[in-house]
């Protein structure tokens, strides 16, 4: 199997006001189509872990590859693009633009990683919005829209550019069932009808269940 | 694609808060008109008041001064060549005003291409007789129509003609301060007397007025065969060469080339008149640096309004960086919406500067000092706008440049965890 993302001996301490170590020594690897949650307790490091593998927090130690290439010494530039082009992300919170339409934001990532024209990248998020369901909901404001669509704009404007792997954090965290449901099943489709490769951090452990591999955290480091 | 992108997004955050960035624009637009208004206003000013002399002016005048002659007749001698001579209480020689060979003088300066004009004149001391008062006065003998031709003298004749300083023989225009104490009509005759004690009867043709009352208390005019009648001179006699330049900047060599080709003094515009020119720098400075200050008053107004909606934006600068655009790119989008609002706002300050200045240019400004002056002098040059538009950008550009790059540092983990 073709591997991902695979993280080698990563160390990260906070140094405000006294160091205080997060994580200890983690190391694990991801293969295409692998649908990953990763869970653990509040203050183990989850979060953590996961911006760091977005190259988002980019103070560690240790080293990890996407798609075969070494983040480390990689300049902001380089890793805001490897952002736009292999990495997908949800959040908790949708983090939508109000000033966009839902259109518009979903094409936002397409248009500045420039691949395709501006047309293509507007039909490509036509087709995205379709496959979640709410494609009727195009032309409204981000804020126009209820929690669960919000969070399923937001899923396809981390598809849009068809990245390497999603990152999810809590991405069902601020929903109620039913829209949990709803989030849960187009990741499972996602991963097993598309080979999309997934890792969501939860603290839902029936949502974790349901994911074919779950990474579970304790003190920085990992216990299964 | 990229830049296409930013602008849009820049756009639309603009929209977002447009009564924010109104505010601001009008701060820039405020500046700019002021600085439009004020420049035009102050040079236009500036111009009336350089021109009040240096219309009148010649670039070069050629003269003889009343002074010793500097080789004295034992330093001639070669007996005591070798010698220093001491000489005490030396004394000009008789002195001749007259400009030797001027005929000669005159068609060389008309072969001159450098001269755009040239203008014979004599200067006479006089007395103008009241009864059994004397007062000290000039007569200036002038070509009448190079004089008008180089200097606008019909702008400063202001009852009479000028040219009948021609038709009419032994007439005079008088300066408007000396005619009003001698009580002399149009048509009366005057009597005049030279520093040689001649009497002469001279008609009043015309008032004069310079816009320098000292000025016109003393000073008259006639014509060059009146004036060289007055003095029993021949046709030929004339004091001072006046030299209108095509570029006023060469005065300065011309002159010098000039007395020493000629054998007499050379006075060039800047000599003469190097305080003007030293008020209308010191004018000019002030206008600009109020203007400035006002637009980096307006500087501030934009600074501000960015650093407040860079905090309400947080939220969709992290989104945008997590989703891949770098720090640069956000910076850009801030530098834009910066830009953009120097831009508007200073293109409606040029407009606002411009009919404001026009406004101005209209209200009545009489003044008996200035008998062509009828509005506020406004000075229309382009490079004020031009200025002014440079200014709006550039105070902009570093208005946004802090708060956009406090921007683009915004750490996404930070934003995005924190909720």
């Amino acid at each position: 199997m073709e591997i991902v993302l695979e993280a080698k001996h990563i160390y990260k301490s906070f140094h405000d006001p006294v160091t205080v170590p997060i994580l200890k020594d983690v190391s694990f690897n991801i293969s295409k189509g692998d649908f990953v949650s990763v869970i653990g307790k509040s203050g183990c490091g989850k979060s953590t872990l996961l911006y760091i593998l977005s190259t988002m927090d980019t103070d560690y130690e240790g080293e990890l590859f996407i798609d075969g290439e070494l983040m480390r010494n990689k300049k902001e530039k380089q890793l805001a693009s490897v952002r736009n082009e292999k990495i997908g992300f949800v959040f908790q919170f949708h983090y939508l633009l109000n000033e966009f339409s839902v259109l518009r934001n979903v094409m936002m990532p397409g248009l500045k990683l420039g691949k395709y024209s501006e047309q293509e990248v507007e039909h490509r998020a036509i087709q995205k919005l379709k496959m979640l369901g709410i494609e009727s909901e195009a032309m409204k404001l981000a804020n126009q829209l209820s929690g669960g669509q919000k969070q399923r704009v937001a899923i396809a404007r981390a598809l849009i550019n068809d990245p390497l792997i999603i990152m999810g954090d809590e991405p069902t965290g601020n929903l109620d069932k039913k829209n949990s449901t709803i989030v849960f099943d187009i990741f499972k489709e996602l991963a097993e009808v598309y080979n999309q490769t997934l890792l969501i951090v939860t603290h839902d452990n029936e949502f974790a269940q349901s994911t074919h591999r779950i990474i579970e955290m304790e003190d920085g480091r990992i216990i299964r | 694609m990229n830049t296409k992108l930013i602008i849009s997004i820049a756009k639309s955050l603009l929209i977002a808060r447009w009564r924010q960035t109104m505010v601001a624009a009008m701060g820039v637009t405020f500046g700019i008109t002021m600085f439009i208004t004020l420049l035009s206003f102050m040079s236009g000013l500036n111009d009336m008041l350089d021109n009040l002399i240096l219309n009148r002016t010649p670039h070069i005048k050629l003269y003889n001064e009343i002074k010793p002659s500097n080789i004295q007749p034992i330093q001639l001698s070669k007996k005591y060549a070798g010698s220093y001579a001491f000489i005490h209480s030396v004394k000009p020689n008789s002195s001749r005003l007259e400009l030797y060979n001027n005929g000669a003088i005159l068609n060389t300066l008309k072969k001159d291409n450098r001269v755009s004009g040239i203008a014979p004149k004599i200067t006479a001391q006089v007395f103008y007789n009241i009864g059994s008062i004397d007062i000290t006065g000039v007569i200036n003998g002038i070509d009448v129509e190079a004089e008008n031709r180089l200097f606008f003298f019909s702008d400063y004749v202001t009852t009479g003609k000028f040219i009948d300083l021609i038709n009419v023989p032994n007439s005079i225009i008088l300066g408007k301060g000396a005619a009003e104490k001698m009580l002399a009509n149009i048509g009366d005759v005057i009597q005049v007397t030279t520093v040689k004690g001649d009497i002469m009867p001279l008609k009043v043709v015309g008032y004069f007025q310079s816009g320098l009352q000292d000025l016109d208390k003393v000073q008259s005019y006639t014509s060059l065969a009146t004036a060289q009648k007055l003095l029993g001179k021949p046709n030929n006699y004339v004091t001072d060469i006046q030299v209108k330049l095509k570029d006023m900047t060469l005065a300065p060599m011309i002159a010098k080339e000039f007395s020493t080709l000629f054998g007499c003094d050379a006075e060039d515009i800047q000599t003469a008149n190097s305080q003007f020119e030293t008020g209308t720098n010191v004018r000019t400075l002030i206008s600009y640096a109020v203007g400035i200050t006002l637009l980096i008053v307006a500087g501030f107004g934009i600074y501000n309004i960015l650093n407040m909606m860079i905090y309400e934006k947080m939220d969709s600068i992290a989104i945008l960086k997590a989703t891949g655009f770098s720090g640069f790119d956000v910076n850009r989008i801030f530098i834009t919406i910066a830009l953009t609002i120097g831009f508007i706002g200073g293109f409606l300050g040029l407009i606002f500067g411009f009919f404001l200045s026009a406004a101005i240019d209209q209200i009545p400004f009489n003044t008996s000092a200035l008998p062509t002056i009828t509005t506020y002098p406004i000075n229309y040059n382009p490079k004020f706008y031009f200025i002014g538009t440079i200014f709006s950008l550039i105070t902009t550009y570093f208005a946004g440049l802090f708060p956009a790059r406090k921007a683009s540092k915004i750490d996404p983990v930070i934003i995005i965890r924190g909720k």
